[in-house]
């Protein structure tokens, strides 16, 4: 009998879970109501973090867009107009800017908004300690240099100064032109007082329900994993919202919001996933949409192996590559053929700079292959996490037919696998890289990818005299001369080949019938002043 | 009984650490560059992998370094704290959250396989090749022949998307309506093995000699199935369900992640994508702990069901 009520007693527990499972609270429906006061809801992963100077994903960025207002934002051709600002006056050199902000911004928790909160958002974002991810952006800026190593001399950058409450001076430390486009990026947002307890201390609960300037706030704190709530914010003074509540749900993985998306029960899906692909265009009608977004696939060289040190054997490989092919019967259009070396929503932007290098050209490339003497086998190495498998296999298959070559594509378990052993010059062959922009710019293209120093030159390409045209286009008094530069530049990138371009991304997006005029940015996000409840 | 069970717990803490032990060597061993990996394919500053690097300790390499690691984590481990993941979110706070929709998500499953799963074994354990039996027989080799990667999808597009019977997701505070058939679907399979599994038991005690002896004592037959023959037949089921409990916990990421329920499968699949040791290590040790209660409660219920087995 004993051993029976213990028994009991050891059951109990899984009697009364098993109870609790039966609990639960439902799920609120979509949109209702009268247009003005409806409620959309919008897909997003769970963002890393929150706070403007440490977000640099689409879905961090993609909520902070709802909260915060930038200084300036981009129009149709993507040249930058002011928002929060009233004004951006750079000096005659382009050296130091003046920005005056627009008066009457306040933050969601009634503080106004001053030339103060810039500053020590900057400063904050560009201390080293403090570990922000988007720091880098901050390098501009005079002083920016004093705020790292371990023991930084300052906390302040030199060349942030206040002049009133609604101005200040931005003193960078070389001149450059782009620097109005560069105030768009997430990480150039102002924070509260509220924000820090201490001078340069951010609050630790400050991520949990960001304080912004922007046409929404926060409705309670980030549910993580699950998703945040925001509100119109009525106080707001630019462009009023034609929403009420924007619910950014997080989900895990594309394929599960896409089935609720058909449902109706999520209203704007920004990345139709690639499974999906095929069937989009007829499961969701006309709300399936495209729209140009910045991203930039390539395939990049070794440069520093004997093998691919020779700008012809790049330029014959090119050739072979039939990107058209590869575009429609794997990406069904849902990306573009690329043969620039810069994303064609830039203004400066000029098709086939790679000119006969990026034309199919089967005959040639063999010819040239064969005269340059290049390696009888190619190998293209990808990370196997992100769906490249098909396109590198199809890419393969062409040089295989083209070239004569063996060819196989080799898979790396993520992209900072195949990074570190590029890093560590490791054979890994041709190897798949990506780019989507920060603001739009030739020279965030230029600089990153191509220039000796650049972070994202894994491929070992230096060419002193682009190096120096992408300096001289930076430094270059107006934007019209920095193009010229920044296009001469590419005209070098043409003849050496560090890359082979590939492909232009598109936003391929869908949205629920319960809304109509989804917009979305170059930059994955959705328009979240344009978007309305179809009535 | 009471000595078992305080022996049995007294085990249990040495099989923890012995498993963290093992899984934190595993994670330590595996992890390539933890920071580019949560970057994603951005380049890292080297403030920031500085920065990283420090609050991890991940410059701690080698055996010393590994020690040192576990030492530190173990410590913080019994001051109840289970650390940081990698985007600097307290992993307890990940656990408490994505816990209660995992158990409730593994209970359903679990209620799922056993009203069904057993009721129908019985049934075609006394009814031996009938039609229920065969029917029943293809169906579970259908089931058990096609993997949860197929079949969630599936279920998904026609019971939620075509035919709208269900929400096709069920999302983080998910009604209990709404777990209804991401349950199902994680409980098929125990579903098919439990229903497999009680129809050979309960065939096999058919035929047995207590049975006889009960028939030929003139005992109604819906007395000899219930008393005599179920409580036999169901030693094996028991302990296949016990164990199935950890399995379902554990084993819940591709239903979790086709139905967006962001419980412990969707975040250790998380942990191990971006490499956050941290993370995996604490999701696991949770998940050892199931394992180890779940099979106690096995241990325990055989005691009830067949009197003969004592814990002495």
């Amino acid at each position: 009998m004993r051993v029976r009520r213990l028994a009991a007693w050891t059951a109990l527990p899984l009697v009364v879970t098993l109870g609790l499972a039966a609990c639960g609270s439902g799920g609120n429906g979509g949109s209702s109501g009268s247009a003005q006061d409806a409620a959309v809801s919008i897909q997003i992963s769970e963002p890393q973090h929150l706070v403007p100077t440490n977000t640099t994903e689409t879905s961090g960025s993609q909520v902070l867009a709802g909260l915060f207002s930038p200084l300036v934002d981009y129009d149709a051709q993507n040249k930058p107009y002011e928002v929060a600002a009233q004004s951006v006056t750079p000096s005659d050199n382009n050296k130091v800017w003046t920005i005056k902000l627009k008066d009457g911004f306040t933050f969601h928790n009634g503080e106004k908004v001053t030339s103060d909160d810039y500053i020590n958002a900057w400063n904050y974002g560009a201390y080293a300690p403090n570990g922000q991810g988007a720091s880098y952006f901050f390098e501009k800026i005079a002083g920016y240099q004093d705020l790292q190593g371990d023991k930084p001399k300052a906390k302040t950058m030199s060349g942030l100064k206040k002049v009133d409450d609604l101005t200040f001076q931005v003193a960078l430390s070389e001149p450059y032109i782009d620097f109005r486009s560069m105030l768009g990026y997430t990480a150039f947002y102002p924070l509260p007082k509220a924000a820090f307890s201490a001078p340069g201390v951010l609050n630790d609960s400050y991520e949990q329900a960001p304080i912004g300037q922007g046409p929404f706030k926060m409705k309670g704190t980030w549910q993580h994993d699950s998703k945040l709530d925001v509100e119109r914010y009525d106080a707001y003074p630019g462009e009023k919202p034609k929403v009420k509540d924007v619910e950014f749900r997080v989900y895990q993985q594309l394929t599960a919001a896409y089935s609720d998306l058909q449902s109706d029960n999520l209203d704007v899906l920004p990345t139709i996933p690639t499974e999906n692909l095929s069937t989009a265009q007829s499961d969701l009608g006309e709300n399936y949409q495209t729209s140009p977004m910045s991203s930039f696939q390539f395939l990049a060289f070794p440069t520093f192996e004997k093998d691919y040190s020779k700008p012809d054997v790049r330029k014959a490989i090119s050739m072979a590559i039939d990107r058209d092919e590869i575009t429609k019967s794997i990406f069904k259009g849902s990306q573009q053929s690329a043969r620039s070396f810069v994303s064609p929503v830039l203004p400066g932007y000029r098709d086939n700079t790679t000119g006969a290098a990026g034309q199919f050209n089967p005959t040639e490339a063999k010819k040239l292959y064969q005269a340059a003497g290049g390696p009888s086998k190619i190998t293209i190495s990808y990370n196997g996490d992100g769906g490249h498998k098909d396109w590198v296999d199809a890419t393969c298959n062409q040089l295989k037919a083209n070239l004569g070559v063996d060819c196989v594509g080799s898979a790396e378990p993520k992209f900072a696998d195949l990074l570190t052993k590029v890093e560590k010059k490791q054979p890994v062959g041709l190897f798949r890289m990506g780019w989507v922009m920060d603001y739009p710019s030739m020279e965030d293209y230029l600089g990153p990818l191509y220039s000796t120093n650049g972070s994202s030159n894994y491929y070992g390409y230096s060419n002193p005299e682009f190096d120096r045209l992408v300096k001289e286009g930076a430094a270059a008094p107006t934007q019209a001369e920095a193009i010229k530069k920044y296009q001469q530049a590419e005209d070098i990138l043409a003849k050496d080949m560090p890359v082979i371009p590939l492909r232009f991304g598109e936003n391929v997006y869908g949205h629920s019938s319960k809304v109509k005029n989804v917009q979305m940015d170059l930059f994955q996000r959705v328009n979240l002043v344009k978007i309305e409840a179809a009535s | 009984m009471f000595r078992f069970i305080l022996r049995r717990l007294l085990q249990m803490v040495l099989a923890f650490f012995g498993t963290t032990l093992i899984v934190y060597a595993l994670m330590f061993a595996g992890q390539g560059d933890p920071i580019q990996a949560l970057a994603g394919e951005r380049p890292v500053t080297a403030a920031q992998r500085a920065y990283l690097t420090q609050k991890y300790h991940l410059d701690q390499t080698g055996v010393g370094g590994f020690f040192y690691r576990y030492l530190d984590y173990v410590k913080n481990l019994l001051q109840g704290d289970l650390g940081q993941s990698l985007t600097g979110r307290q992993i307890g706070d990940i656990l408490q959250q994505a816990w209660p929709v995992t158990v409730r998500l593994a209970l359903i499953a679990l209620a799922v396989a056993i009203v069904f799963g057993v009721t129908a074994g019985v049934i075609a354990g006394i009814r031996r090749a009938s039609i229920f039996d065969n029917s029943t027989l293809v169906l579970t080799l259908l089931v058990l022949g096609i993997p949860t990667i197929v079949l969630a999808p599936i279920a998904q597009y026609f019971l939620g998307v075509k035919w709208q019977l269900f929400p096709p997701t069920a999302g983080a505070q998910p009604s209990l309506y709404a777990l209804l058939l991401p349950g199902i679907v994680l409980g098929s399979l125990s579903l098919a093995t439990a229903l497999r599994l009680t129809r050979t038991s309960v065939a096999e005690n058919l035929r047995a000699d207590y049975v006889r002896t009960a028939r030929s004592k003139g005992l109604v037959k819906r007395r000899i199935v219930s008393v005599h023959v179920l409580r036999n037949s169901l030693i094996p089921v028991v302990t296949f369900l016990g164990v199935e409990l950890g399995n379902l916990m554990s084993g819940a990421i591709i239903t979790e992640g086709v139905f967006n329920i962001p419980g412990v499968g969707f975040n250790l699949f998380r942990g191990i994508r971006t490499e956050d040791g941290p993370l995996v290590v604490g999701i696991v040790s949770v998940l050892v702990v199931v394992y180890l209660v779940s099979n106690l409660v096995v241990d325990v219920l055989y005691a009830v069901l067949d009197p003969r087995i004592r814990y002495e």
